[in-house]
């Protein structure tokens, strides 16, 4: 089965942390994304810029708008995505609470509605 | 209506809390010993539990609560069951009531069953990955949400499969009773087999500040000591103790103060808890002294040829080893030949480590194991290794959960990268 692991963090918490410290959460990520891809598992997934970058559009009475920002000005915000396939919720719980992203932020874990099924 | 003063009402929250927690799985084994509905129990336990809330702070609380607990939820029970005997009318739960009703244990002192509700969890008819949750539930009244985070499974996911194993202990007429002396020693494996799996899960608490998790480890050593206590001439069931309280006692000593992960070869022995240590090695010779030998007594073993460290400089490694060995031939188990191969570069030095973790390569339990993978790395880098050791090392840190391990992990990469292999001691 197919998941979506859904990273949330607070990207301000990010810039904050000294150089090193950068350094050493990418190369966790580039370990942990290795480490999907050699169990065979990783199926996509990427880094996501952060919320200022964000544009949301929407039909609203008939107009469309268009807004700057995220969808939502919550802390922990978006931040990236993995999609792994796996057998099951137990396995996919077990490589989320591997990514580096569950000890600074939330992963969601969100099974991926395959088109065509109820 | 009666003023209920705030401290009364936290002192009935704090007896009520203390009862449960002491007599919890008691009250759960004797309420359900003989409809064998432990679900059934549960609810009632926790109804009276409710019903100490609100009675206890208007009339002081009981002077045996464990009575006044039972008696209410033996009456919530009959009430319960009442109604759905006209559901189901079944003559044999007619016959529990009665028994139930009569309370003809109630004067004497609550007799304590629950090793035999232990034995019921561990029961082979349950699957064993969710024999140490139930048990869990069941003896010591944890909700399903905390056993899931432990245990990291969904919260939904766990409740069902906690519910399906109470169903079957009712449908299957899974007993309560301590099994007979032959088949006592196999059934005791999955009873302690559970216990140390919940220890695992307490003791893996990755920041080391979990209260839940902590809880969990000391939770585990508690029914390890009931289940020493009922049992004292079984040696596995001492040498899991043993094991226990030996890991126990290094629990604080995993960090620095600065939070960092340290090996337990960089460990101070001085930041060990000596007494718990002691007590260990006394459950150990006691082991030593009972018929056969099994797994955890060899584990425990393990553990106190680590402590030797206490009275001189390093670990017992050729004894480790030899202890590995006999744990390999006894379980088969990839993390024992892992473990021995460890031993092995401690004392004959990393190239044979090496060559010993080599025959585990491909071996498919061992591919997402984070410590398979630190100790090939640790192993290349010593061998001088250092792009072999690099990846490795990569593999290690993307499959770990604990970050204050992965920094370790990271920083035992970028010193291997440098040309520095880290000095002997392992890395686990």
């Amino acid at each position: 089965m197919e998941y979506l692991l859904l990273i949330y963090a607070d990207a301000a918490q990010f810039e904050a942390a000294s150089p090193t410290q950068q350094a050493e959460g990418t190369a966790a990520y580039g370990a942990y994304t290795e480490a999907l891809q050699k169990a065979g598992v990783l199926r996509g997934g990427h880094r996501l810029r952060p919320t200022q970058d964000a544009t949301t559009v929407r039909m609203a009475s008939g107009k469309t708008e268009v807004l700057n920002g995220p969808y939502a000005e919550t802390r922990e915000q978006l931040g990236g995505y993995y999609l792994i396939d796996v057998p099951d919720l137990d396995a996919a719980l077990a490589w989320a609470a591997r990514c580096p992203g569950a000890s600074h932020g939330i992963i969601e874990v969100r099974p991926i509605w395959p088109v065509g099924s109820e | 209506m009666n003023r209920v003063a705030p401290d009364a009402s936290l002192e009935a929250a704090r007896a009520a809390e203390a009862a449960a927690r002491r007599s919890y799985g008691k009250l759960i084994a004797f309420l359900a010993a003989r409809t064998r509905d432990v679900a059934g129990a549960e609810d009632a336990l926790s109804e009276a539990l409710a019903a100490a809330l609100t009675d206890w702070p208007m009339h002081g609380v009981p002077q045996t609560p464990d009575a006044w607990l039972l008696t209410v939820a033996r009456r919530k029970l009959v009430d319960s069951a009442r109604q759905r005997r006209r559901a189901d009318g079944a003559a044999e739960q007619l016959l529990c009531l009665s028994e139930l009703a009569t309370g003809e244990e109630e004067d004497s002192a609550l007799p304590d069953r629950r090793l035999g509700l232990l034995f019921a969890c561990t029961h082979p008819g349950i699957d064993p990955a969710v024999r140490a949750p139930l048990m869990l539930q069941v003896v010591l009244g944890f909700d399903a949400a905390t056993i899931a985070s432990a245990f990291l499974v969904a919260p939904a996911t766990m409740g069902q499969r906690l519910s399906r194993a109470k169903a079957k202990i009712r449908q299957a007429g899974i007993g309560f009773e301590v099994p007979e002396h032959s088949a006592l020693r196999e059934r005791l494996q999955s009873v302690l087999d559970a216990i140390y799996a919940a220890y695992a899960e307490g003791w893996t608490d990755p920041e080391g500040a979990d209260a839940r998790r902590r809880n969990l480890a000391d939770e585990a050593i508690w029914l390890g000591r009931l289940v020493a206590s009922l049992l004292p001439d079984e040696g596995e069931a001492l040498g899991l103790l043993s094991l226990m309280l030996h890991a126990h006692a290094r629990r604080d000593a995993r960090r620095d103060p600065q939070g960092d992960y340290v090996p337990l070869g960089r460990q101070d022995p001085a930041c060990w808890d000596a007494a718990m240590i002691d007590e260990a090695e006394a459950l150990l010779s006691r082991a030593n002294g009972c018929d056969g030998i099994g797994r955890f007594q060899l584990e425990a073993a393990v553990q106190s040829a680590h402590a030797v460290r206490r009275h001189r400089g390093g670990a017992d490694w050729p004894a480790i080893e030899q202890l590995y060995d006999a744990l390999c031939e006894l379980t088969g188990s990839p993390v024992a030949a892992l473990n021995r191969a460890v031993a092995q570069a401690e004392s004959r030095g990393p190239g044979a480590g090496l060559a010993a973790l080599d025959t585990l390569a491909g071996d498919a339990r061992l591919t997402d194991y984070q410590p398979y993978w630190a100790a090939r790395a640790d192993l290349l880098a010593r061998c001088g290794k250092t792009d072999a050791a690099a990846q490795a090392y990569q593999r290690a840190i993307g499959l770990e959960r604990d970050p204050a391990v992965r920094r370790f992990l990271q920083q035992r990469a970028a010193a291997a990268a440098a040309g520095n292999a880290a000095p002997p001691g392992g890395i686990q």
